[in-house]
């Protein structure tokens, strides 16, 4: 019925953590049972909503489709890890800010997903945006203000960049 | 600068948005609580029977099973619903099952795993029954009906006949009569986060329950009679809410089943949906046959509106009654219309319930009246926004039907859509393959007549101030992500004439909080919004008297000032910090204190169901869609929407763009791809979010929000509802685009590639025998 428990040795959010989980267990239900970092939601655990988004070595992955065991090594993070020592990242703010959060249930997925993004094309057009983030639903906001916040944390880095 | 400056308008944070951006708000399966037990459904394999026996050998073998719940035990046959009218809910078989997914039993276990294999691990024994699957079958007499209190020995629900003025003569006078059949499939909410509730035993036989719900008050109720205590002895504590939409409106089984199990165990009870048994449990928008005429003289004056539909309601009442009075009722709106006849007819079938949605009754309706209207308008040759523009209904009136109308903004609605769609050289004058089309609605803001009919204020909110200097507002609406909390705080602050940071909302408890009833029929704004602002007035009239101790001057004459200053009015350099003031009001006397509630005034006829569709505003819409059609494949791409909503006013810009935009999108889905597909046997064949097709970032057009404002009169510093009224226009918009683009009139939503392949194969055939001919 179950598979058997085994050590992982996981980095989540730059802390290395051993945890005893099945060879079955997803990386949502280790980073929520045994880490205790809800803030990654399970909105369907098939892979078709995105709110389970967390970043591993950077990429964009679905928690809930992802095995606990095959991350082993690499480097997760989840959105309690975005803002770094900070109290908000400026994706955080601007999202605040711009209204992209109603429910906030997909939020942290639309997040991380988002970040990746900007950390691969800091300067995304509207279509790239939404091509990024196709595979996170949201109920509430109709995208409109999702894409925005995303474009408008793009403009503050572009005027930081100049700034420097 | 000397001037208090008011939020009104300006664009605000949730005050919830720090917890959902970081992750760190807490939701119903966030929430743990020590000793919990892992309760698992058991769910019906068939769409109709008798439950026999319930068998739990193997599942009781399975290591952590502690206990179960199976029909006939205390509390399990219980009726309860959300409408005291049709409560026929139960949250076990007693002992019929009546829809395939049904919950038949459950097991609580130590772990979730656990629970997840000794549920399948239960036999269940049936008696089957025939299944009543088509809403025509419903309607024939039948010895054995689903439910006690069908019309006339039949599955009918609910019956509704109006008549207003003479409709027959009205027809019989037309120049132009368009007539309109038009079907719907069924529809669900689809918030993101999936349904669940926490069970909890509390010393003193007390018992909390943490849910998902969207109306702790219904919920509440509901809890007191399944367990059968005392309301004070059950507590409803809502956490963050992953979105409602009507889908939470509802008390549900599963929460009484969470009830029973922690009371039965004295442990708590913690259910958690998979996203399958969401849309088993349902109780979204109603699969609907709907027929209408629509009668207008020879210079587009409508005359009259002829309806009926048959509302397929699945296994239980929910909001259906509402439903089928809305579906006749909301449909009038915005347009003057002298007659009306509606017959509505509401059944129970062997599928999960239907109930409120998201623009709740007038959603369906409104896509016939919307499509009728560009049919008369091509037959008038008259351009669609003229005939709108020509028949809307005046300020400060009554409709046919006993509505009371106040102010609109409909005219100004329908005048920036077509300025900023560039309609005037779009329509007719696009390319083929692409079109624009107009689509208009109206909704309620609140409904007048609370669902339980007793004289306590419909929302209720306290205010309590201490040295700290910290606004506390208690309140029990309940913000599913609609921005209630931030709505509270507003006019808390902005009636006290003191900054939001200050405020603090707890609207979470029923313990501490006041009564509301809750979110749903765009009521919070309106209602909890007036309750709030009074609230925050009596403190202010609190802080008026100590400026006048502090002064010597009189109470009256202190008025908001910047800043977080009082003034007086006739000497302005007469000022008192809010902490000044706040310090002397506390003094000798403690922390201030002030409630404000809201009752709906007394509106509408003496007719029967005149209660339905009542409220103390309404809200108006113009939308336009510009879309362009595949004709290889069917496929349908909206490329742009442009939507002006009357809000009264905009209190948060962000905010209500966001309520208008997020409508959208949800009307673009039922418009395009969401339906719930059955088996000819009964079983959801599209249970998930694969199959049932929610439109992505990828698949969704941009969306112009433009608000628009008409001050209501009675509204929180004039606001009025814009979360549910948005909805219902798209639809219709997208179809009048695609017959602007290629000629083709759908009947039949979603309008799906395939249903947009037949119409056009009809159309080319029909042309084919005309060119032969």
């Amino acid at each position: 019925m179950s598979s058997p428990k085994r050590i992982l040795r996981l980095r989540v959010n730059g802390h290395l953590k051993e945890v005893l989980a099945r060879d079955a267990s997803t990386l949502l239900d280790v980073l929520r049972d045994s880490f205790g970092l809800s803030g990654t939601k399970r909105g369907c655990d098939l892979g078709t909503c995105g709110c389970c988004a967390v970043q591993v070595d950077g990429e964009p992955l679905l928690s809930c489709l992802t095995l606990a065991a095959e991350v082993e090594g690499k480097e997760i993070r989840t959105i309690e890890g975005l803002s770094g020592t900070e109290r908000f990242a400026p994706l955080q703010e601007c999202w605040a800010n711009a209204g992209a959060s109603q429910c906030g249930f997909c939020s942290p997925g639309f997040l991380m997903t988002a970040d990746a993004l900007l950390r691969e094309n800091a300067q995304p057009t509207r279509e790239e945006i939404q091509e990024a983030l196709a595979g996170n639903l949201c109920r509430c906001t109709g995208y409109v203000k999702i894409i925005q916040a995303v474009q408008d944390c793009a403009k503050i880095s572009a005027k930081e960049g100049i700034r420097e | 600068m000397n001037k208090f400056v008011s939020t009104v308008g300006s664009r605000i944070p949730l005050v919830d948005a720090p917890e959902k951006v970081t992750g760190s708000g807490v939701y119903i399966e966030d929430m743990k609580f020590p000793h919990t037990l892992f309760v698992r459904m058991v769910r019906s394999t068939i769409s109709h029977g008798k439950v026999l026996a319930v068998d739990l050998t193997e599942a009781e073998k399975v290591s952590g099973f502690v206990s179960s719940l199976v029909p006939g035990e205390l509390g399990t046959g219980t009726r309860f619903g959300v409408l005291p009218i049709s409560e026929d809910e139960t949250a076990l078989p007693a002992p019929r099952v009546l829809y395939s997914g049904a919950i038949v039993a459950a097991v609580a276990c130590e772990t979730e795993e656990a629970a997840r294999e000794a549920a399948l691990r239960v036999r269940v024994e049936y008696e089957e029954l025939p299944a009543i699957l088509r809403p025509k079958d419903a309607l024939k007499k039948t010895e054995d009906p689903l439910h006690e209190g069908t019309v006339n020995g039949t599955n009918i629900h609910k019956e509704v006949d109006q008549e207003f003025g003479n409709v027959d003569g009205a027809f019989a006078s037309a120049a132009h009569v368009i007539e309109k059949d038009c079907i719907f499939d069924g529809i669900n909410h689809g918030f993101t986060e999936p349904i669940g509730c926490i069970a909890v035993p509390e010393p003193n036989e007390r018992m909390s329950v943490y849910s998902a719900t969207q109306v702790p008050h219904y919920l509440h109720r509901a809890l007191a009679k399944v367990l059968d205590e005392p309301m004070h002895k059950i507590r409803i504590y809502k956490p963050l809410v992953g979105g409602g939409f009507g889908g939470k409106s509802d008390p549900f089984p599963h929460e009484m089943v969470a009830a029973l199990l922690a009371r039965k165990t004295s442990r708590p009870a913690r259910v958690i949906f998979d996203r399958d048994e969401v849309f088993l449990n349902n109780h979204g928008r109603h699969p609907t046959e709907y027929s209408l005429k629509l009668a207008a003289d020879v210079d587009g004056n409508l005359l009259g509106l002829d309806s009926r539909s048959l509302i397929d309601g699945g296994a239980w009442g929910s909001f259906g009654v509402v439903t089928t009075y809305y579906n006749g009722i909301l449909a009038q709106g915005p347009y003057r219309m002298p007659t009306v006849r509606y017959g509505g007819r509401r059944v129970y079938t062997n599928k999960p319930a239907c109930g409120a949605m998201r623009g709740h009754g007038a959603v369906n309706a409104r896509f016939n009246l919307e499509t009728a209207l560009d049919e008369l308008a091509e037959q008038l040759d008259m351009d669609p926004f003229n005939l709108r523009f020509q028949n809307a209904l005046p300020p400060n009136s009554t409709t046919r039907n006993h509505l009371r109308i106040t102010t609109t903004g409909f005219v100004e609605c329908l005048e920036k859509t077509r300025a900023r769609s560039g309609w005037s050289k779009k329509f007719r004058q696009l390319p083929s393959g692409e079109g624009i089309g107009l689509g208009c609605g109206f909704y309620i803001s609140g409904s007048a007549l609370p669902i339980h009919r007793t004289k306590t204020p419909q929302s209720t909110v306290h205010v309590k101030i201490d040295g700290d200097g910290g606004v506390t507002i208690h309140s029990m609406a309940a913000d599913i992500g609609q921005g209630s909390d931030t709505v509270l705080a507003q006019c808390v602050a902005e009636a006290m004439g003191v900054s939001m940071k200050r405020c603090r909302v707890f609207a979470k408890d029923t313990d501490t909080a006041p009564l509301d009833l809750g979110s749903y029929s765009s009521r919070v704004t309106f209602m909890a919004g007036n309750a709030a602002l009074e609230a925050g007035q009596n403190i202010l009239k609190k802080l008026q008297a100590a400026c006048a101790r502090l002064t010597g001057l009189p109470a009256g004459g202190f008025c908001r000032g910047p800043e977080e200053t009082y003034l007086h009015k006739s000497d302005a350099t007469v000022s008192v910090s809010f902490m000044d003031a706040l310090t002397e009001a506390l003094a000798n006397n403690g922390a201030l204190i002030a409630k404000g509630i809201y009752r709906a005034p007394k509106l509408g006829g003496a007719f029967k169901g005149s209660g339905a569709g009542l409220s103390p505003s309404y809200s108006y819409q113009a939308f336009v869609a510009q879309v362009s059609v595949d004709e290889e494949t069917g496929h349908i791409r909206v490329k742009h929407v442009w939507a002006a909503h009357d809000c009264g006013m905009a209190l948060n810009r962000t905010a209500v763009e966001g309520q208008i935009e997020g409508s959208v999108h949800m009307g673009l889905g039922q418009a395009l791809t969401e339906q719930m597909l059955f088996t000819s046997g009964g079983q959801l064949i599209n249970p998930n979010l694969l199959d049932y097709k929610i439109l992505s970032p990828l698949d969704t057009p941009y969306i112009e929000a433009i608000v628009v404002e008409s001050c209501d009169p009675e509204g929180p510093m004039g606001a009025k509802e814009c979360g549910e009224g948005a909805l219902a226009p798209i639809i219709p918009a997208v179809a009048n685009a695609v017959y602007d683009a290629v000629g083709i009139r759908l009947t039949e939503v979603p309008m799906t590639p395939e249903r947009v392949l037949k119409a056009l194969e009809k159309k080319k055939k029909l042309e084919a025998r005309r060119a032969n001919s």
